[in-house]
């Protein structure tokens, strides 16, 4: 096994593609994203990682030129955040229908205007629609082991997607914390370097991502759509395989105390270790309140999801990014609430919108959150008045 | 003493100028309280920071694993590594009833609040030694060896990763500004 060392999220992050012995990392820095490429760019030049590091000028070009490496079968990585991830984006889409098994490292942060560093999870909402796989990590080791497992996953014959594991900025990716770190034989026994997509090569030469004209195109769309619903029997078995080999279980989901929880929290990121630490205190005081964590984001786990909701009497969603103007307001609230509709659930589904742009999220606001959605007991999707709320705004 | 032993959460707040290593005295703290078989996250003021202004990083030690993610907001212990901040930040802000403050100063400091005060002179320590770096002295290390007395961490934890964390010269001169620390803070009576 490793050795448990207390390192940041970005470290742990940089060590996890370090241990998974990539060929090639293309990146452009940007806060709080910055941390992981300048360890992978110090591992390379001291020799420890045998990689080769493209520094580029933009993240539009480290993400190109990370699906060129992959197109000719390297192992690739990269890491952004925020405006960062936003350049990317015209080629998130690219990445994922040319089928190449990328992985990136998302430092959740918010998006300009105006100007805000700090973690929300505006940037990695954005990038929902692009047909990447995406995790959400709530802590440093999380985030190492799902660049880890991402790799599994991506390489995967039944994938050949690209991965995003988010991360909260600065609350996840600059805190020190214990982390168990996997060497690198250990992550290509369990991840093993396996080229079986379609790759460039003079010498069997293929074409990828040519015109596809209305004869053809949508039937890349339809595929793409395929494998990622498909991924889904993958991800479980790559989890389960992670705990025989390292010990650590993850689900696409985590669920505390829901079988008799009247109130269901359901909460991404490092907001759910907070949400947890209330829930302990306040189930402690017979509050009848549970909590879902949703680690795997797409394709979004909605049985998983589901099945934790069953007994509950209001389920109470929590975002960190806004789709201003839509019949949802918050993008995790779309999915649960689509999830809920789809199987008939009669119960109020609510909205909590906190911490953006850094604002703390404290237990007090999910207490707030806790004894509003309490107030809906008994009541029908019908009777609210205003799904939503945003938690820690200044009136 | 062994104040890490006897809670089951003790929240820490650093303060120090831009440069001076509050986030290192904070990573520290936290290794070598793993090394004692304890659990604990550090981190610094979530934002921009400049050199020389006045900065603030953060730790949390426990038994089990830390879940709350938040910054600290009622510290049961503050460290101050450079005093002179003192006249324009209140570093008491939120500091827990009868809570723990450690500050780096040849003499006792007048502080108005009841709290449980130690001192140590870091700043000799490192003149001493010649730890000093652009005409700083560097006192975060030793910050660090007087405030593992006052928690109860072991001084050899602490050698062990400052090693670990250093090396060569550094490591060693910063060895030992952290083992007069450990021996030289001291209990100021009452508040």
């Amino acid at each position: 096994m490793g050795k448990v060392i207390p390192i940041s999220g970005n470290y742990a992050v940089a060590y996890a593609a370090k241990a998974a012995d990539v060929d090639v990392i293309a990146a452009y820095p940007i806060t709080p994203q910055t941390a992981v490429v300048e360890k992978l760019s110090e591992f390379v030049a001291n020799g420890e990682l045998d990689a080769e590091f493209i520094h580029v000028e933009s993240e539009h070009s480290a993400l190109s030129a990370v699906v060129g490496a992959s197109a000719v079968g390297a192992r690739v990585f990269t890491a952004t955040s925020a405006q960062g991830l936003l350049l990317m984006y015209e080629i998130m889409h690219i990445a994922s229908t040319l089928r190449l098994p990328i992985v990136m490292g998302i430092a959740a942060r918010a998006i300009s205007a105006p100007i805000n560093i700090w973690c929300d999870h505006s940037d990695f909402m954005a990038a929902s629609d692009t047909g990447w796989i995406m995790f959400m990590a709530m802590n440093a080791q999380e985030a190492h082991d799902l660049v880890i497992a991402g790799f599994r996953i991506a390489e995967d014959p039944k994938v050949h997607l690209p991965v995003a594991v988010g991360y909260d900025g600065f609350l996840v990716s600059h805190t020190i914390e214990p982390v168990n770190i996997i060497e690198r034989d250990e992550a290509l026994k369990y991840a093993p370097k396996r080229v079986t997509w379609y790759t460039l090569n003079p010498d069997k030469p293929i074409t990828l991502g040519p015109l596809a004209s209305p004869d053809w195109y949508f039937e890349f769309r339809v595929q793409l759509q395929d494998a990622i619903e498909g991924a889904r029997e993958v991800i479980s078995n790559a989890f389960a395989e992670f705990a025989q080999h390292f010990g650590r279980k993850y689900g696409e989901v985590d669920a505390y105390y829901t079988d008799d929880a009247d109130v269901v929290l359901v909460t991404m990121g490092s907001a759910s270790g907070t949400a947890l630490a209330y829930v302990e205190e306040a189930r402690k005081e017979g509050v009848k309140v549970g909590l879902i964590n949703v680690r795997l984001f797409r394709p979004f786990p909605e049985e998983f999801i589901a099945k934790h909701i069953e007994n509950a009497k209001v389920v109470a969603v929590v975002d960190r990014a806004v789709n201003a103007g839509s019949s949802f307001v918050g993008p995790l609230y779309s999915d649960i609430a689509v999830t809920m509709f789809k199987r008939g659930f009669d119960i109020p589904v609510v909205n909590y919108i906190t911490g953006l742009g850094g604002r703390a999220v404290l237990k007090d606001h999910i207490d707030h959150m806790v004894k509003h959605a309490l107030s809906l007991v008994g009541k029908k999707m019908r009777d609210i008045k205003t799904h939503y709320a945003f938690v820690g705004v200044r009136e | 003493m062994g104040l890490i032993a006897e809670r089951s959460l003790i929240e820490l707040r650093f303060h120090g100028r831009g440069g001076q290593g509050a986030v290192t005295a904070a990573h520290i703290t936290v290794d070598s309280a793993v090394r004692d078989g304890f659990w604990g996250t550090a981190f610094p003021f979530f934002g921009a920071e400049r050199r020389g202004a006045p900065v603030a990083a953060f730790a949390r030690l426990s038994r089990g694993r830390v879940m709350t993610r938040s910054m600290v907001r009622n510290p049961d212990v503050v460290v101050v590594l450079d005093p002179s901040i003192m006249s324009y930040v209140n570093v008491f802000d939120g500091l827990k009833d009868r809570g723990i403050v450690v500050i780096n100063s040849p003499t006792r400091p007048n502080i108005s609040r009841e709290v449980k005060l130690y001192t140590v002179n870091a700043t000799r320590i490192a003149l001493d030694l010649g730890l000093v770096l652009a005409g700083w002295p560097l006192v975060n290390i030793a910050m660090v060896g007087a405030l593992s007395r006052v928690l109860g961490i072991r001084l050899d934890s602490v050698l062990e990763s400052i090693r670990n964390m250093l090396s060569g010269r550094m490591a060693e001169l910063n060895v030992t500004a952290a083992e007069r620390a450990y021996h030289e803070v001291s209990e100021i009576g009452g508040g």
